[in-house]
């Protein structure tokens, strides 16, 4: 195949990536522009295999069958619930092969490398190896076989600081070296600081840090693109890059965050005190009976659903009650705020798995107003998308950010693991509230008493 | 000594490809980015997971980076690691687009009821 045509081909496959990231951006097309993307990235790998020499075909092949073999059961597998961490893992596996890919080339080429060259292959190194590593991390947090909360340790600034310096000069090294083992000195630094980059950064902010990893990794992609002299890999690269930098401004807004101080958690971030800003105020708490006994009684319930509930696994458990007290005749809707679950969108997703039907899924501008005549909102495992501090106390870290207004109901339940504040860490004025009843304990296990306690009546 | 000899062929070959001059990449790049932030700057935050997952699948296009590398690799290390590389990029290619579709398939419907 001539390099005309094989350009001509990436050229058609970089379209197909435009299409589909613009097609994922409407609900109707999402669907339609994910497969778009599934082919030109399908067009691009069949036929690089048809342009100049290919040598070690069958480790090639057997390469791509090894992938095959772990990424698809993982991805038809994986819970809904855990599907961001997959997503972080995914990325962060592209990061490490963006990385790997410059490394081999710089080996192969060797001496002749030229200095353009080396700096696009340095890039790719630090920053494919930064996300590679930090993803992992991320992974690591949102499967809790670590702390979500921010990891800080005396001294983290200056071992941060140190790292990014030690990064740096290392990078400079390996332009005017030109070897091996600074090219790998430095890979190793590069993944250390992606540790330490992540590592800061709350259970709240995860999100929005895998979103920018996975621009990063975009960016990785271009760099590697202009070593191997690939116009597709340039395009692909630069759109997620772009498109992932925006992606991740919406969510930070989205979220009330500042992209800012996510960023830069890691150097402003101070050893929190965890021992306890915890307020002596007297709460309400209930039992299942109660609760039961407050639905029974309602005419209109709205049900927010939050990270706990993601996190216990109750979405089917909460249809399962929705679905009764409908049986009984009260009028049941979902308040879904947009930052619901571990990611925007997340929670959606989730219900829309345990089947709850769309008409009860409403988003908040269409439920806020309807608050004042509903009679409980059973609040589960959400914390800071209901906190009324987002509009009343300017200074705090989510003012400004929308909420939805139960307090407005004449009843609110909150579900909930502790009186541990949210992500965010911010008091929660409600539950001092005299008309909010508490019912502690795991989200799944508190709905489905409520739900034998409901039948009993 | 073999591989030495293979590698400057390797190279020659390298530089017959028709080299991009840095005018080109910094337009392609330019010309990217305008397009990348044109086209999701209007995203509903329902889509933000799948759009970041749909994104991060089409970064594992690298897996043609990886294939170019593995097929002109001569020493086994460089064997070895781009190997690695493309177990690596197949997983983020073809897990990230199954994962989205997954992900879309749930949303199936859901604006044909609202509106």
């Amino acid at each position: 195949m001539s390099d005309f045509i094989y350009d001509l081909i990436g050229l058609f496959a970089g379209a197909l990536f435009i299409l589909a990231l613009k097609g994922l951006s409407h609900p109707r097309t999402a669907r339609r522009g994910n497969l778009l993307g599934a082919l030109g990235a399908g067009i691009a790998t069949v036929v690089v295999f048809f342009h100049g020499e290919i040598k070690n075909l069958w480790w090639i092949l057997g390469a791509i069958a090894v992938g095959t073999i772990i990424g698809v059961p993982a991805a038809r597998k994986v819970q809904m619930t855990q599907m961001p961490q997959l997503v972080a893992l995914f990325n962060g596996v592209g990061g490490g092969a963006a990385a790997l890919v410059a490394i081999v080339e710089y080996l192969t080429l060797g001496d002749t490398a030229t200095t353009a060259i080396v700096i696009f292959t340095v890039f790719t190194v630090v920053v494919g190896c930064v996300s590679f590593s930090g993803s992992i991390v991320t992974f690591l947090k949102l499967q809790e076989l670590m702390t979500t909360r921010p990891v800080v340790f005396p001294g983290g600034r200056v071992v941060i600081a140190g790292t990014l310096a030690a990064t740096l000069g290392s990078s400079v090294w390996v332009v005017i070296e030109l070897g091996t083992s600074p090219l790998l000195i430095l890979a190793g630094l590069s993944l250390l600081f992606g540790v330490l980059f992540v590592l800061p950064v709350g259970g709240a902010d995860v999100p929005i840090v895998i979103s920018l990893l996975n621009a990063f990794t975009g960016l990785t992609v271009a760099a590697s693109g202009y070593v191997l002299n690939s116009t597709l890999l340039i395009i692909a690269g630069t759109l997620v890059g772009a498109s992932g930098t925006i992606l991740t401004r919406l969510m930070a807004e989205a979220m009330g965050r500042s992209l800012f101080g996510t960023l830069f958690g890691a150097f402003t971030a101070k050893p929190q005190d965890t021992s306890g800003v915890v307020e002596d105020r007297p709460v309400r708490s209930g039992s299942a009976d109660d609760v039961a006994i407050l639905l029974n009684y309602a005419r209109r319930v709205v049900i927010v659903p939050g990270f706990g509930l993601a996190v216990a696994q109750a979405q089917h458990t909460v249809r399962e009650l929705a679905d009764l007290l409908i049986s009984k005749g009260v009028e049941v809707a979902y308040g879904v705020h947009p930052v619901a679950g571990r990611m925007p969108g997340h929670m959606n997703v989730l219900l829309a798995e345990a089947n709850v039907p769309y008409d009860q899924l409403v988003e908040m501008e269409d439920i806020n107003p309807t608050f004042s005549q509903t009679d409980v909102a059973i609040v589960i495992g959400a914390n800071d998308v209901v906190n009324p501090a987002a509009q009343t106390s300017p200074g705090c870290p989510i003012y400004g950010m929308p909420i939805l207004e139960v307090a407005n109901a004449a009843n609110i339940i909150f579900l909930k693991r502790s009186m541990r504040p949210g992500f965010a860490g911010i008091e929660n004025e409600l539950l001092y509230d005299p008309k909010t009843m508490l019912l502690f304990g795991d989200a799944k296990a508190s709905l489905t008493k409520v739900i034998s306690a409901l039948k009993a009546q | 000594m073999q591989v030495s000899i293979e590698r400057q062929v390797s190279n020659v070959e390298a530089q017959n490809l028709s080299a991009l001059t840095p005018i080109a990449v910094i337009s392609i790049f330019t010309l990217a980015v305008f397009v990348g932030f044109e086209v999701v700057s209007k995203v509903s935050s329902t889509l933000h997971t799948p759009l970041m997952s749909g994104a991060n699948a089409i970064h594992g296009v690298i897996l043609v980076g990886a294939i170019i590398v593995c097929s002109h690799a001569t020493t086994d290390l460089e064997l070895i690691l781009s190997l690695v590389a493309i177990v690596l990029a197949t997983i983020n290619m073809i897990g990230g687009f199954l994962v989205t579709d997954r992900m879309l398939e749930m949303f199936k419907g859901k604006k044909g009821a609202d509106k």
